[in-house]
């Protein structure tokens, strides 16, 4: 019994990165129909924002400093990650509106450039983050039931995300234009919304989101140049199943693909368990094509 | 009727100047740069049937390292086989196996080198059937044949009793009794791969020719207008997946015999995208482009990565962007914009008559 519990509480943790990693990528493309590909950089630039504030405390601060360093880094890592994808956004992303395809293309290169950055600053070698003392240890529920707190952790993360975000996008002004100018941009932009505006933003926001998902990660391992590229597709899947640019869509999804692939990979093998998971998705968008949650609209060219 | 009109247009100029130069290439170069050639020559076939899904059809598959992989994986298994002399492959005797599993017992016929098409376009048929019918289109197809990318890569290491695991398969020794290390063989093989450009070629320009290819652009360009115009744009499109399926399975099968080797990381999803932007530098939408840009990049890649390969990396995805964002039509693009320039400059008088009869 006690196994499938942990199966069960791994598969909701390994979703909560899901989730955290496709929000941003969910509402930019809701948002602006641009797939960014150099999404899984920006969770790689968060990794390594960390990386340095921890670097940061153990070389200037007193040792007794080093336990609450990851506070420090998750707003760092967050702005890092944002600044980044504002300034892309308005190198790159505006030239591509509209052309959603070669969107992918164009922020493919962007994260080739960004993970030979990464590799000619940092070093190829993967990279290790200390975790702060107290993350290490775990929960004992029971004797063959631990739940590390690491885990635990990343989860309490996510929720407080996922709070901030839907506080954002449905009880604030900001995110009440950037859900108007996702129903219909021309319309919002009539009304005197500034789309170009909130397109960068939003581009910003949600890069930070996955600067934040780096973040998180390297409580789970070591990190190095090509980290943001083992989740990119992952990440997308999710977003194709839960939906574009909706919230719960991007959270149904995450724990769906999260849960699936655990458990999927526990009862069969990890190769299976893949296998398994992309035919169900496909088989799954034979009767939902459109995604687990749409945002309804009456334009025939989706 | 056909030649004629066949020689008239500059893309098959091109194309018959490169296949002549192509030709001449062994009077000037080594063997080892003829092989390399030769592997490039694979590229551009495969490129060829990208621009044909993606130039003309406007469908973007980032999997189709997945097809050129099946193709060569199949190629592969035939020469292990006769390599192995009816004995059991090396690699599956390490991992364990004692008799030939069933999906590779085909293999020791030559007539299973059929497969090299029939496995690719099959595969092709199912997930286009599954996906263009239920109006998957766009990023939505794109994301799903990366994930396709990444299954297989998944299931070929995995599976490594079957496949060779990570290390492919490699160590083949004869191609229908001929030594694949031989000169004579190379040559052979060289001229095999051009023998193969000029087919895929064709075949794709009499399809971009017909009627056929223009619903194919009509899809690109507006697929509703299509579908309200009595027409099924998921026949088309399911077609020329299979078509282009088939192309990069026949690319891959040229592609082993001359470099030896086959493994997972041929088809995963970096060489799938490398693949696109291939065609996106030689310019879409054009079969000479593709054509041109596999071999152009191919070549600079082996001249600059064995020397610099971090700059490789930043060449690379600079290129990506700067081709994707700012000349979206590619090299061809390029050249015609300024052929077009010369062309005006030399005829102005000849244009100014001939567009005079379109006013009415």
């Amino acid at each position: 019994m006690d196994i499938y519990i942990l199966q069960i509480f791994n598969g909701i943790s390994v979703s909560s990165i899901f989730m955290l990693a496709a929000l941003g990528l969910a509402i930019t493309f809701g948002l602006m129909k641009i797939i960014n590909m150099a999404h899984g950089e920006f969770i790689m630039i968060g990794a390594y924002a960390a990386y340095i504030v921890q670097n940061f405390f153990t070389q200037y601060l007193p040792a007794s400093f080093f336990n609450w360093y990851f506070f420090i880094a998750i707003p760092i890592a967050f702005l890092l990650a944002a600044s980044i994808g504002w300034v892309l956004e308005r190198i790159i992303i505006c030239h591509l509106y509209g052309r959603a395809l070669d969107s992918m293309l164009a922020t493919w290169g962007v994260s080739i450039v960004l993970q030979q950055l990464a590799r000619s600053i940092f070093g190829a070698p993967n990279v290790d983050v200390k975790s702060p003392n107290w993350l290490n240890g775990a929960l004992l529920l029971s004797p063959g039931l631990q739940l590390p707190y690491k885990r635990l952790f990343i989860m309490g993360m996510v929720i407080i995300c996922m709070l901030i975000i839907y506080y954002l996008m449905y009880c604030s002004n900001y995110g009440r234009k950037i859900r108007a100018v996702m129903q219909n941009r021309d319309m919002a932009a009539s009304l005197g919304i500034n789309t170009r505006k909130i397109d960068s933003y939003t581009f910003a926001f949600g890069s930070g989101l996955a600067g934040i998902a780096g973040c998180a990660l390297t409580l789970l391992g070591s990190i190095g140049p090509t980290l943001g590229t083992g989740y990119i597709v992952n990440t997308f899947m999710v977003v194709v199943l839960g939906g574009v640019g909706s919230l719960w869509g991007t959270i149904a999804g995450g724990l769906l693909i999260g849960t699936g692939n655990t458990t999927l990979e526990f009862l069969t093998n990890t190769t299976s368990g893949k296998v398994l998971v992309f035919t169900l998705v496909i088989l799954f968008l034979q009767w939902r094509p459109q995604g687990l949650f749409t945002v309804h609209s009456r334009s025939l060219d989706e | 009727m056909f030649v004629k009109k066949f020689i008239k247009a500059p893309a098959n100029w091109t194309f018959l100047i490169i296949i002549l130069s192509l030709l001449a290439a062994p009077l000037f170069l080594s063997v080892f740069r003829i092989n390399l050639l030769g592997k490039f020559i694979s590229y551009a076939i495969l490129a060829i049937g990208i621009d044909l899904i993606w130039g003309y059809t406007g469908i973007l598959s980032l999997g189709h390292g997945v097809f050129f992989g099946l193709g060569a994986y199949a190629m592969g298994m035939y020469l292990k086989l006769e390599a192995a002399h009816g004995k059991l492959p090396d690699f599956m005797s390490w991992s364990g196996l004692e008799h030939l599993p069933a999906i590779w017992a085909p293999f020791s016929n030559p007539l299973s080198l059929l497969f090299i098409i029939i496995i690719p376009a099959l595969l092709a048929a199912v997930i286009g059937y599954l996906t263009f019918k239920n109006r998957i289109r766009g990023v939505y197809f794109s994301i799903l044949s990366q994930a396709l990318s990444l299954i297989f890569v998944v299931l070929f290491i995995g599976q490594q009793a079957y496949t060779g695991g990570t290390n492919g398969l490699t160590s083949f020794q004869t191609i229908f009794g001929l030594s694949l290390a031989a000169d004579n063989t190379k040559y052979i093989l060289y001229y095999a791969s051009i023998l193969f450009l000029i087919l895929v070629y064709t075949y794709c320009r009499f399809i971009v020719n017909h009627r056929i290819g223009k619903i194919l652009i009509a899809i690109r360009d507006g697929e509703n207008r299509v579908r309200f115009s009595g027409y099924n744009p998921t026949i088309y499109k399911i077609f020329v997946y299979i078509s282009s399926a088939a192309i990069a399975g026949i690319a891959g099968a040229i592609f082993v015999p001359q470099v030896g080797i086959i493994s997972p990381a041929e088809m995963g999803i970096v060489p799938s995208i490398e693949m696109v932007i291939w065609v996106a530098i030689g310019g879409r939408g054009t079969l000479i482009g593709a054509v041109i840009g596999a071999i152009l990049v191919n070549g600079l890649k082996s001249g600059i990565s064995e020397s610099f390969p971090e700059i490789w990396s930043y060449f690379l995805g600079l290129t990506f962007i700067v081709v994707v964002i700012f000349m979206p039509e590619g090299l061809v693009g390029l050249v015609k914009k300024y052929a077009s320039h010369l062309f005006t400059w030399h005829n102005k008088k000849e244009k100014i008559i001939q567009k005079a009869p379109s006013i009415n």
